[in-house]
């Protein structure tokens, strides 16, 4: 009954008037993000970050937490209508909502895209508002062997679940966790890593600089060179009448679906560092696999875009469950609104819920607001948004780079960063041609600064024996399954070795 | 690709081994009652950077990891001129920062952007290479009281008359 007095008081604080315009920028915003191809919510989050130093803390969360609340939701509709995903987070929806509207029924996939996100959202709201205090209140024993667990369990889930090349996932995070040692060793006070004596790098690298250098610029070079100007849209005709029925039919088919999606996308979520993009992935499968009959999946069945949809939005509510009780970002957009907790002053971690209630609350407040708005917004501004679709990406481009050069400079006001950010970017656009997964350094960057201190504290008070990871009782069940998830593609690849050996043999 | 692969594994090679002989600066080891020393977590990062740089040599070697089995090239002709004229453009962009402020240099690019590479009219481009940076320069400098670099002394007289507008 506690928890229910708390989250009306933070419904309350997200119903502020302040509050309420911007969580409808924010997930209006988020929409747009999430339909435009090449930007998802990480490049919304990333770029915009800068400008919410306008507003207070708790404000500027619950506006960043709308857009990646909206982006999940505005994914489908390029999915849809397009046919190539908005987000990452939207791939899954390709997969039945593309031929659907081919068939002359993208009004049924948008609507059943906009219901089942609606629900998983509401189910993942209710999940956490559940498990987050729970969650708090245990992690409030823990100590720096367990926080560092923690953190191997986020670049094991990268390693394991991440599907990108094993090396090159592994030297991202790496490279990402210098890059935050960069500036002052923390303990000693000696500088560190300050490259060719370059007094630009004594303040060390901003996760800013980083995040801003390869979502700003680095993808959107990327995008141009991939896309070559090549998007065509299909129709959409929508009307009030049409949207009843529609939902009706979307329902019936797909509620299946949209349960499968809204549990397992929340646990999906939860993992460290997995998000919203294998969750949706996985909840296809998973719906396709349970389905009476699963041949009609792939050919334009409302289940296969209820699932992914409902995954999606699940699990980015379920990413910030170990963003706000750990201080472990679940996904690569939470690693940055994490990384703006640290500047606006505020330590994530369990303790968070009782020293800072009315935030932590009225964001969670905030996360229902939201998911009626963006449902509203979304049902309502469809033909608008692919309208918007059709912008030729060479206005949206040079905004876009405008936003970055400005939010690289705000964030430490210093021209030294705004270049680092452009080599970033550079840097990016090649790594990402070939196939380097980039987002594990950006939440590396993110995670550094809590990484190194914890393990040197750890490995302190066990006099340098490695073991204590082991020996704790909350440590060592999560340092084995980080290391199970390291694993896991070497055991893949050797049960497949041994499989081809034995078909050869028959 | 392929070509590009290897050389790429092996600039992230020295980059690692830079990063490791760096790191020296600092204690890499374990420091009696103090604990592990401050290069040792970069130290360390590094060399495990360098052994992945060694493994992605591998698997270009045995062919299997896609692009070292990709025949495309790494930039053809429309990549390389779309590296050239957009990251060529962001570099002026940021160049001019310095010599006629943030805002003078927005307009720069946007027109660069809007007029040259989008093809844009002349009416659309002024409209948006003009609002923008009032945009911007309203919301940095009235509202965030956040002010973006002015360029050389130049630019003074202007600046002083909109902050008179401002303050």
């Amino acid at each position: 009954m506690e928890i229910l007095g708390l989250l009306t008081d933070g419904v309350l604080v997200s119903l502020m008037p302040i509050n309420i315009i911007l969580i409808l920028i924010g997930v209006t915003l988020g929409l747009f993000i999430g339909a435009m191809p090449g930007l998802g919510s990480v490049n919304g989050v990333a770029i915009l970050l800068p400008i919410t130093f306008l507003v207070p803390p708790g404000s500027a969360i619950i506006f960043l937490a709308a857009i990646y609340y909206g982006a999940m939701y505005g994914g489908a509709i390029s999915s849809i209508t397009l046919g190539i995903p908005g987000a990452s987070t939207a791939v899954a929806t390709t997969f039945d909502g593309r031929p659907l509207a081919l068939s002359g029924r993208a009004s049924l996939a948008l609507v059943t895209a906009a219901i089942a996100s609606f629900i998983g959202g509401t189910v993942s709201n209710v999940l956490f508002t559940i498990f987050a205090p729970l969650l708090a209140t245990v992690a409030l024993a823990f100590g720096p062997p367990e926080i560092f667990a923690l953190m191997l369990l986020a670049f094991a889930t990268f390693v394991g679940l991440g599907g990108d090349d094993i090396p090159k996932t592994i030297l991202s995070i790496c490279l990402g966790l210098v890059f935050a040692a960069v500036g002052f060793d923390e303990i000693s006070g000696a500088p560190r890593l300050v490259f060719f004596d370059i007094t630009g790098f004594l303040h060390g690298i901003n996760f800013l600089v980083l995040a801003i250098g390869v979502y700003g610029i680095g993808e959107m070079i990327w995008t141009i060179e991939s896309t070559r100007g090549e998007i065509t849209t299909t129709e959409a005709r929508m009307s009030l009448k049409g949207i009843i029925t529609d939902s009706k039919e979307g329902m019936r088919r797909g509620w299946k679906g949209t349960a499968i999606g809204s549990f397992l996308g929340f646990f999906v979520g939860i993992l460290p560092a997995a998000g919203a993009t294998p969750g949706s992935l996985m909840s296809y499968g998973v719906a396709k696999l349970m389905a009476k009959n699963p041949k009609e999946f792939g050919k334009g069945h409302p289940g296969g875009v209820a699932a992914p949809e409902a995954a999606n939005n699940s699990a980015s509510t379920g990413a910030m469950l170990p963003m706000l009780t750990l201080g472990i970002p679940g996904s690569p957009t939470t690693a940055i609104l994490l990384g703006g907790m640290v500047i606006w002053g505020l330590t994530p971690g369990p303790r968070l819920f009782t020293d800072q209630p009315e935030f932590v609350w009225g964001l969670i407040g905030s996360f229902y607001i939201s998911n009626i708005f963006a449902l509203i917004v979304n049902l309502a501004f469809i033909p608008l948004f692919i309208w918007m679709l059709r912008m030729p990406f060479t206005v949206l481009a040079p905004l876009i780079f405008v936003l970055s050069v400005v939010g690289g400079y705000a964030a430490t006001q210093d021209m030294h960063d705004v270049w680092l950010m452009l080599g970033f970017g550079f840097g990016a656009f090649f790594l990402r041609k070939l196939d380097y997964p980039l987002a594990p350094a950006v939440l590396a960057i993110v995670l550094g600064p809590i990484a190194e201190p914890t393990l040197r504290q750890s490995l302190l008070l066990s006099s340098g024996d490695a073991t204590i990871f082991f020996t704790r009782p909350i440590a060592g069940p999560i340092t084995i399954i980080a290391i199970i998830l390291i694993l896991l593609p070497l055991f893949k690849l050797i049960a497949g070795k041994m499989r081809r050996a034995g078909t050869t043999q028959a | 690709m392929r070509l590009a692969e290897i050389v790429t594994a092996g600039v992230l090679a020295l980059l690692s081994i830079y990063l490791m002989w760096k790191s020296t600066e600092l204690n890499v080891g374990y420091i009696p009652d103090e604990g592990p020393g401050g290069g040792f977590w970069p130290f360390w990062l590094s060399g495990i950077m360098l052994i992945c740089t060694g493994l992605i040599a591998f698997n270009w070697f045995r062919r299997t990891s896609p692009p070292s089995q990709s025949t495309d090239v790494l930039l053809d002709g429309y990549g390389k001129r779309t590296l050239v004229l957009v990251g060529g453009g962001l570099l002026g962009f940021i160049a001019l920062i310095n010599i006629i402020s943030m805002y003078g240099a927005m307009v720069v690019f946007l027109i660069y952007y809007l007029r040259f590479l989008g093809r844009h009219s002349w009416t659309l481009t002024a409209i948006l290479s003009i609002s923008i940076p009032v945009v911007f320069f309203i919301f940095f400098e009235a509202l965030m009281r956040i002010t973006l670099p002015k360029g050389m002394k130049f630019t003074e007289p202007f600046y002083n008359f909109l902050n008179t507008i401002i303050y």
